[in-house]
């Protein structure tokens, strides 16, 4: 019997798990793939929100707020990489200048530090790859980057290390009640417990719909992105925005925490929860909008582009509540989520507290887990003292990304393990270079297969039926 | 009947045309040397090729092989099954003879293997 | 300190190796990252290899295998398993493997060998999703030459370079079924031989002006859709066609591998992705050397044989003091010409000129100009941007020039 069952390993499921996990409570998450960080979590704009965007007084912007406040100190202790880059929204005319200082009110409102409006001198000195028709601009200090699976995965991983249990592949079908506590059925096995957490993304809807309540419907809203070669990550410093407008937010152009650069999102409502299919027109808006912000980006260094599903509530807000006894919705999550997970972990532990659930601090809670990339950032004599001690550290498998075999092992035994190559990559960043994969893809084939003993024709890209090998040949 | 071919014996890739009639070359034109005429009128005959492939050594590594010579074309599919089929034991040597006499060729290694 | 570092111990840092061995130079070392010597030739077990050099066809092993077995003969050290990392403007080589960890290597010459890599599918920003079955032609062709694993049994592949073509044939042979290759341009970029055998013998269809332009399937590759392309190469609507697949080979490119390059400021052709060279294959660092598809992508070993020996002639010239550059002609493209190496003549001596073209022309002439001026002309039956063209300049051409443009004139009709 567990105390809490969290239905989700993204990150408001990890970020939840982990608060939790601090107190003495059996805890475990539940997740329908064959790793963590499967959904939103995996393919969004990775931005630490400062809070300007949100309605006054909404969840989302209190949240917003608290959790970009928290970032820092969470992503320091999770060994994870953050970056206070600053946010730039850009404007090109006057209805711009107006909208941009009604956001710039919104944002003192909502306690947004620092926001300050930027005119074209300044912002281009700031940003001198910006197209030079840009006339002002709101500068948000404390806008931040983050890479939102690594935070993921050492959101899991941490509350693993202080007890908590993941089950992958264990798709929520059923719940039930019994006595005191709820049970969650999958197709292939059952887990008791007290409470239960929706942090189902997506399928939040639906989880909520088998506990009884139908009060909200989750529209998945397909945002594609294209990412271009490290060579480009420095074409700009601060997050770059659009004014928003009737025609929405806009494409970013951002860094990323590894030096890469970000452009996307679109914004289309669709109805199929697993079409993460990228599209032709999607593709070329990307392109055609984050061209008119940087005019200079060579799209000819695009190494990946990819789709996420944010999950849309029909509220206007972030849906954290609870409809029945023990059982908590954290849901309709969608953009400033990520920014505000810490934020929704306190005060999805605080709902708990009310319904009952009991929080005695454990005494040898330890918030601290070291970084997955630790090897890399330390100095040459300590690399070496560590190659020493095992060789495997000074054998590079990814050439694109420098990731040696010791990382790639040390990775497949830490929890949360990854099982599959995608794991593998959203873990140590092998196969995630230029190359894609091209050369080291065979090599890690063969490492995993050989840590998980499994012969290589089951291993798979990314759990399921995404088998890499058709068969083994020349064995007859 | 009529059939034009890309000659391959050299990188120039003559453009061939032959004239043939039941299986017997008439004309041979658009080669610049004999020795494309002399593939054109084998490749319009018995086009014959040098197959190479890949074996499985006892241990489990891959060697890779070829024919000493080229063979008949739809003989190819025979071949592999008869290359995959076989095990050899290490240690090999390029040019070691894997299996002999396959459609008139013998396989043999083209890497060395400790 | 070691006199000549050469990083790479494929076919291009064998053969300069051997090649400075040649002119005296003793102080040797290979930088190899793979677990044996040769190269990408290790797993192109096809043949057609070395018509030039050795007047026989050879697979890519053995062809490897008759450099390495010189530099075996030589012992010429080699650490292998040893990958590069950085390589300063000093010409400080940082590297690591397992017995050294990471280590330094000052060198007074260095000849970068380190090959190319295909292009992988995000550059090409096919739209759909992202299942497992989806390979680049030379990743393939690797877990099937070297593992012995087949990767899917149901194939299609963009792109009809010659790993893409090889890979037709040898997926076929290895009990896959190969159901088209699509080439975005109206010619296969792949050499017409290879068209003839990997492709017309297995009567596998070459869909010239066709693209991927949908991938489907969630877990693993279910099918694409291809579409013919019309003269701007976007498709056109109307023409899609849906081929089920559970495997979808990318031969789409290759590109020069110069990331260690950059880092000791050696300055880069933004055409070729390698490095600026003169004559003698000297980049813009004093004392780097670049040979072979880290250069510029070749269509045949047998020419990355023969720039490496240049480059490591002059290297060991470099090493024995040679003179100061006598010259400075810049090498320019003009009409059709995509690019040239060498891109900077330096020394008034005869010099071959390599160079690709743009696109397909029968019956053309290759001029070499200086100003307005033509200094020289030549009949060519074809050109083709799959081929790369020789054209050997007479040390009186270089008289009295500062810059040449390498041209190609086409015939009116």
């Amino acid at each position: 019997m567990f105390d809490v069952a969290i239905i989700g390993a993204g990150v408001v499921g990890g970020m939840i798990a982990r608060e939790l996990a601090a107190y003495d409570l059996k805890i475990c998450i539940l997740e329908k793939e064959n790793d963590v960080a499967m959904g939103a979590t995996k393919a969004n704009s990775a931005i630490v929100h400062a809070g300007f965007d949100a309605k006054c007084g909404s969840l989302k912007a209190r949240l917003n707020v608290e959790g970009s406040k928290k970032m820092a100190q969470v992503a320091s202790e999770l060994g994870v990489k953050y970056q206070n880059n600053g946010s730039l929204v850009i404007g090109f005319d006057e209805a711009d200048r107006e909208a941009l200082q009604e956001l710039l009110e919104r944002g003192n409102q909502n306690g947004v530090e620092g926001l300050r409006l930027l005119e074209q001198e300044e912002v281009l000195a700031m940003e001198p790859n910006l197209s030079s028709a840009v006339t002002c601009a709101l500068y948000a200090p404390t806008g931040a980057i983050i890479c939102p699976y690594e935070l993921t995965v050492a959101a899991i991983g941490n509350a693993m290390d202080n007890g908590a249990e993941l089950k992958r592949n264990f798709k929520v079908t059923a719940i039930g009640q019994e006595d005191d506590h709820y049970i969650l059925f999958s197709s292939m096995d059952s887990v008791r417990a007290r409470y239960i957490v929706n942090a189902a993304g997506v399928y939040s809807d639906q989880i909520a719909a088998l506990a009884g309540d139908e009060s909200f419907k989750i529209t998945p809203r397909r945002g594609e992105y294209i990412l271009l070669d490290k060579e480009c990550g420095g074409l700009v410093k601060n997050t770059i925005f659009r004014t928003p407008s009737a025609k929405g937010k806009g494409i970013l152009v951002s860094p990323t925490v590894d030096g890469n650069l970000l452009t996307g999102p679109t914004a289309v409502n669709i109805e199929d929860k697993t079409d993460k299919t990228t599209t032709a027109e999607g593709l070329a808006q990307v392109m055609k909008e984050a061209i008119e912000n940087v005019p200079s980006i060579p799209y000819g260094k695009s190494i990946t582009s990819f789709c996420g599903l944010r999950a849309a509530g029909d509220t206007g807000d972030f849906i954290i509540n609870s409809p029945r006894p023990g059982f908590i919705n954290a849901a309709g999550i969608e953009s400033p989520g990520l920014s505000a997970s810490p934020a929704i972990a306190r005060m999805v532990k605080d709902l708990l507290a009310e319904q009952g659930l009991e929080l005695n601090e454990k005494t040898n809670y330890n918030p601290l887990r070291p970084a997955m990339h630790h090897f890399r950032e330390t100095s040459l004599e300590e690399k070496n003292a560590i190659i020493q001690k095992d060789p495997a550290y000074g054998q590079i498998i990814c050439r694109c990304e420098g990731i040696t075999e010791g990382e790639i092992r040390a990775a497949i035994r830490t929890e949360p393990k990854p099982m599959d190559l995608d794991g593998i990559k959203r873990r140590t960043r092998a196969q995630m270079g230029r190359c894609q994969g091209g050369f080291c893809s065979p090599l890690i084939l063969k490492i995993l297969a050989e840590e998980l003993h499994l012969p290589i024709e089951k291993i798979t890209k990314s759990g399921g039926a995404s088998r890499m090998i058709a068969k083994a040949i020349k064995e007859d | 009947m009529n059939r034009e071919l890309t000659c391959i014996i050299c990188p120039l890739g003559c453009n061939i045309k032959v004239r043939h009639e039941n299986g017997a070359v008439l004309e041979v034109s658009g080669n610049t040397c004999p020795r494309g005429k002399t593939y054109a009128i084998t490749e319009c005959t018995t086009p014959m090729r040098t197959l190479t492939s890949s074996v499985r050594c006892k241990g489990g590594k891959l060697l890779s092989v070829k024919t000493d010579r080229p063979i008949p074309k739809e003989k190819w599919m025979e071949a592999m099954a008869i290359v995959n089929r076989q095990h050899p034991a290490l240690p090999i040597a390029v040019g070691d003879v894997i299996i002999e006499d396959v459609f008139g060729a013998n396989i043999v290694a083209t890497k060395n293997i400790d | 300190m070691t006199d000549l570092v050469i990083i790479g111990g494929g076919p291009a840092g064998m053969s300069a190796a051997l090649a400075a061995y040649e002119q005296g130079i003793r102080d040797i070392l290979i930088l190899e990252r793979d677990s044996s010597l040769g190269g990408i030739l290790q797993q192109c077990i096809h043949n057609g290899f070395g018509l030039h050099k050795f007047g026989e066809e050879l697979t890519g092993p053995e062809y490897a295998w008759r450099y390495e077995e010189k530099v075996r003969a030589l012992n010429i050290p080699c650490k292998l398993n040893t990958m590069v990392l950085d390589i300063s403007d000093q010409k400080v080589i940082t590297a690591t493997n397992r017995e050294d960890g990471i280590f330094q290597i000052r060198a007074r010459a260095i000849i970068l060998a380190m090959g190319c890599r295909e292009r992988p599918r995000g550059a090409l920003n096919i739209a759909g999703a992202r299942p497992a079955g989806i390979f680049s032609a030379g990743t393939a062709q690797k877990l099937i030459n070297m593992e012995g694993y087949l990767p899917g049994k149901e194939v299609v592949i963009l792109g009809s370079g010659d790993i893409g073509l090889i890979m037709a044939r040898r997926m076929t042979l290895e009990g896959a079924k190969v159901h088209a290759v699509c080439e975005l341009m109206p010619y296969s970029g792949g050499l017409a031989r290879n068209i003839q055998q990997c492709l017309h013998d297995f009567e596998i269809p070459l869909k010239l002006s066709h693209t991927v332009v949908e991938i489907h399937g969630r877990e693993r590759l279910e099918g694409v859709t291809i579409a013919k392309v019309g003269g701007d190469r976007r498709p056109i609507p109307g023409t899609e066609e849906h081929i089920p697949c559970d495997t979808l080979l990318l031969s789409v490119g290759l590109i020069p591998e110069n990331e260690i390059s950059k880092s000791a400021g050696i300055d880069l052709d933004p055409i070729t992705g390698g490095a600026v060279v003169d004559q003698d294959r000297q980049t813009s660092c004093q004392g780097i050397f670049a040979c072979g598809n880290v250069l510029h992508v070749h269509d045949l070993v047998d020419y990355v044989s023969d720039e490496a020996e240049l480059a490591g002639k002059s290297a060991a010239a470099y090493l024995q003091g040679a003179s100061a550059p006598a010259c400075s002609i810049s090498l320019k493209t003009g009409n059709l010409v995509r690019y040239t190496v060498p891109q900077v003549i330096t020394e008034k001596k005869p010099v071959t000129v390599y160079f690709r073209v743009a696109d397909v022309r029968r019956k053309v002439q290759v001029q070499v100009w200086s100003k307005d001026r033509l200094l020289y002309s030549k009949k060519k039956a074809s050109v083709a941007p799959g081929e790369m063209e020789a054209l050997a300049l007479s040390a009186e051409i270089l008289d009295d020039v500062t810059a040449l443009t390498i041209s190609i004139k086409e015939e009116q009709a």
